[in-house]
């Protein structure tokens, strides 16, 4: 924008500003309220207490996994439905976006009638291998995944669909396989497209509450990722849960602040 | 910037208050928060509140006591509040919310529920420490008897999973994916045809006090101290004991 564009334009209407400014309102004020009711004088005890660090442990080993699932199987999805043409293409695309729009403990109900020990498929995964899903760190990266995935799988597909193909069609014509194409042309030039859905996908996954709780359970050390772990303090000591929120705020700002400089402003 | 503010708290205020005239019927409305257990019996004395008072529409917000005790003393429009526990009434007691002291209207005593059948051949409480469990959080009453109950039969077992409130624990038990459960005797009786009840020796058993009390601040105080009655009256405790509550 040229500094004297205000003058060229008038003021800003307030019919936008005023909206603008209560949306703005509506996003930062709570956020600021943790800072101001934090208990800032106890804060390193609340901190210490073991809750919190297996909590937050487990919230960022089950994050990472979660988002490494997503981007092995997530960027393949992406690509297949980008770049290859199949019959059912659309309605596949609509499907795999459903849990973007699902409540989360509907994606948990679903989970557990599917995964669970008594599950349309987790019967047989019981009987056939042992395993079960509920209850384990293992579901938590399930019911992670499954709600986070379509976040990784949007932003991919859209780097894929709007990176130039013709690209593709100069890799082909030099001899290059659609194998070694995707390493070297598709993926390098769809890479920021990636990353910023993986970090969607990443920030989703670590605020998942109602399908890891509904389909995972609730246990220190297992099950209790960071924001169960808050609802339960809030119940019995409001001053540790909001020290907790504090810490996941602070880490979630953290690392988008450090991506977008690493990579972001590079690439994008 | 500041008159800017002045205008959208002030627009969002007006949109508060005519969303809040345009629900409205004429009809009187009372909010009882009231405990996950209480969700059979309570359900049906509104039934017979609103036959009783044809002017008024009672909603009731079902959930963890502890929850509902937090959300009163953070200043929730509720009228009337009925916990499973003393410890999260006098939370909104101790936050001088109550209109008047609380009265004590049922016993609840806990039992195992398994899954009809019994697939994982639950026996008793000591059995608990080898078969995949669930319970309340301890923060909720549910949970934190349920804990207590643990303790008097000398059982150092941890459960699968800390559940938000009874009626998940119950939801996991009918579902297959834990063969027990320690869940309140009215909710194992509520849900009969889906699960079946081992019961506990009462000398290991924890019994749990309900009490409720109208809230202060409330625009129905009249009919919140109706609620009230109705519920320690004959009529609500034979609602309450048909359910298998016990009287204080």
């Amino acid at each position: 924008m040229r500094p004297d564009s205000a003058h060229v334009l008038g003021r800003a209407p307030a019919a936008l500003v005023i909206p603008a400014v209560a949306a703005v309102a509506l996003l930062v004020v709570p956020v600021a309220a943790v800072f101001v009711r934090a208990p800032w004088s106890t804060l390193p005890e609340q901190l210490s207490k073991s809750g919190a660090s297996t909590a937050l442990r487990l919230s960022l080993e089950t994050t990472l996994i979660t988002t490494a699932v997503c981007l092995l199987v997530g960027v393949p999805m992406s690509w297949c439905l980008a770049r290859v043409d199949f019959p059912g293409r659309r309605v596949v695309r609509a499907l795999v976006a459903l849990p973007l729009v699902l409540p989360p403990v509907v994606g948990g109900v679903a989970l557990l009638l599917a995964f669970g020990r008594n599950g349309v498929f987790g019967r047989a995964l019981d009987s056939a291998f042992g395993i079960t899903l509920p209850f384990t760190t293992a579901g938590v990266v399930v019911a992670q995944t499954f709600v986070a995935l379509p976040f990784l799988v949007i932003g991919v597909e859209g780097a894929f669909r709007s990176s130039d193909s013709r690209y593709d069609d100069a890799a082909a014509s030099l001899g290059a396989t659609r194998w070694y194409m995707f390493r070297r042309v598709t993926v390098p030039l769809a890479l920021p497209g990636i990353v910023s859905g993986a970090v969607l996908c990443w920030a989703r996954a670590l605020g998942e509450f109602g399908a890891t709780i509904t389909f995972a359970g609730n246990f220190p050390g297992t099950t209790q990722t960071m924001p169960i772990e808050i609802y339960n303090e809030f119940q019995t000591d409001p001053d540790s849960a909001i020290a907790l929120s504090l810490v996941l705020i602070v880490v979630s700002v953290l690392i988008l602040v450090l991506l977008r400089e690493r990579w972001l402003s590079g690439v994008s | 910037m500041r008159r800017w503010l002045a205008v959208v708290v002030a627009s969002l205020a007006l949109a508060s208050s005519t969303t809040g005239c345009s629900q409205g019927t004429d009809k009187a409305k009372l909010t009882v928060f009231a405990a996950s257990s209480l969700t059979a019996t309570f359900t049906s004395l509104e039934a017979q509140f609103e036959r009783d008072h044809p002017s008024v529409d009672v909603v009731v917000s079902f959930g963890s006591s502890t929850t509902l005790a937090e959300q009163i003393s953070a200043g929730a429009p509720a009228d009337v509040i009925a916990t499973a526990d003393g410890t999260s009434m006098s939370v909104v007691q101790d936050a001088h919310q109550l209109a008047s002291a609380p009265v004590r209207f049922a016993t609840n005593t806990l039992v195992i529920a398994v899954p009809a059948g019994n697939p994982g051949d639950v026996t008793g409480v000591r059995s608990l420490a080898a078969t995949d469990f669930v319970m309340c959080a301890v923060s909720a009453p549910c949970g934190a008897a349920g804990a207590q109950l643990l303790r008097n039969a000398g059982v150092t077992a941890d459960p699968k999973s800390f559940e938000p409130d009874v009626a998940a624990v119950l939801t996991k038990v009918e579902l297959e994916e834990a063969d027990a459960g320690i869940v309140y005797v009215t909710d194992a009786r509520s849900a009969a045809d889906k699960v079946d009840a081992v019961p506990v020796p009462s000398a290991d058993n924890v019994v749990n006090s309900y009490f409720v009390a109208p809230v202060t601040g409330s625009d129905q105080a009249p009919l919140a101290t109706a609620w009230v009655n109705l519920v320690t009256s004959p009529a609500g405790t034979s609602v309450l004991a048909k359910a298998g509550f016990g009287t204080p």
